[in-house]
C-alpha cells in the first residue's frame, strides 16, 4: 500500500472472469503519517481506508469483467463492517465478487481478511461510465500493469 | 401490470423510505417521488434482481438526454412498469 498515492492494493493475485471474483493481496505500511494521527500510541489504519481498499479491489474486477472498457466510480457502501483492528505491517487478503451487473451500474461483495481472520466486509455500488479521457485510462492501464492485473483476461473472457 | 406495480411500489417504498401509499400508478419518480439517481441505482439494482431482467438505463438515459424520449415516458410509473413486463416477456420470448 501507498498511502500518499492512494495506492492500497499492491497485487492482483487472482481475476477470474467466470467467477466474476477478484483476489488481491496488500501490505499495510510499517510507517506513515497517517498513524501519527490515528493513533498517537496505537496506530491503525483507518476504516475508510479499509473501505477504500475494498472499493479498488472492487473496481480492478469490474474493470475486468467489462475488458477494460469502463471505469467505476464508486457510489454508495451498504452493510459495512469494521470488525477488527488493522496495524501498521498487517499483509491482506482483499476479495470482491460481483453480484450484479446492472445498466450503467455495478454492485459487488468485498471482504479483507487480515491472516485469514474476517477483519471488514461490505457491500458496494459502482456507476460504471465510459473512461473520462484517454489520459486517465492510460493512467488506469499503466496502474493494471503495476498491480499485474492481467491485461489478457478480458480477451480470452 | 398490476403486479408489477405492486412490486415496484413495494420496492420504491422499502429502498427510498416513501410511504407506500404515495405511491401511485400516475406518480413520475424523479418530480413526484424526489428518487434522486443514486437512489434510483438501488431500485433499479432490486427491480433487476425482482424481475431476472437488466433495465436498460444508460440507453433511456441516452434517449431523454437526445431529445429522442420524455423522462415521463420512463419514469411514470405505469410506463416504467409496462417496460418491466415488456423486458419480462421479452426474456421468456
Amino acid at each position: 500500500m501507498r498511502f500518499e498515492y492512494f495506492q492500497l492494493i499492491d497485487r492482483i493475485v487472482n481475476l477470474d472472469l467466470g467467477e466474476r471474483t477478484i483476489r488481491t493481496q496488500a501490505t499495510v505500511p510499517v510507517a506513515s503519517t497517517i498513524f501519527e494521527g490515528h493513533f498517537p500510541g496505537f496506530p491503525l489504519m483507518p476504516g475508510v481506508l479499509l473501505l477504500e481498499s475494498m472499493a479498488q479491489a472492487s473496481g480492478w474486477l469490474i474493470i475486468g469483467v467489462t475488458g477494460f472498457s469502463r471505469m467505476p466510480f464508486l457510489a454508495a457502501f451498504n452493510q459495512a463492517k469494521l470488525r477488527a483492528f488493522v496495524k501498521p505491517g498487517d499483509s491482506l487478503e482483499i476479495t470482491a465478487a460481483l453480484t450484479h451487473e446492472g445498466s450503467g451500474f455495478a454492485r459487488t461483495k468485498a471482504e479483507i481478511r487480515n491472516d485469514g481472520k474476517l477483519a471488514c466486509n461490505a457491500e458496494l455500488t459502482f456507476r460504471v461510465v465510459e473512461f473520462p479521457n484517454q489520459e486517465f485510462r492510460r493512467h488506469m492501464e499503466k496502474a493494471a500493469a503495476a498491480l499485474a492485473f492481467p491485461m489478457e483476461s478480458p480477451a480470452n473472457g | 401490470m398490476s403486479s408489477t406495480f405492486d412490486a415496484v411500489a413495494n420496492i420504491i417504498a422499502e429502498t427510498c423510505d416513501i410511504p407506500r401509499d404515495t405511491i401511485k400508478l400516475e406518480s413520475h419518480a424523479i418530480s413526484d417521488l424526489g428518487i434522486d439517481s443514486l437512489d434510483f441505482l438501488d431500485v433499479a439494482f432490486a427491480i433487476d434482481k425482482a424481475f431476472g431482467i437488466k433495465m436498460p438505463l444508460e440507453q433511456w438515459t441516452q434517449e431523454v438526454n437526445e431529445g429522442k424520449a420524455t423522462t415521463e415516458q420512463y419514469f411514470v410509473l405505469k410506463n416504467l412498469c409496462a417496460h418491466i413486463d415488456a423486458l419480462v416477456a421479452a426474456k421468456g420470448a
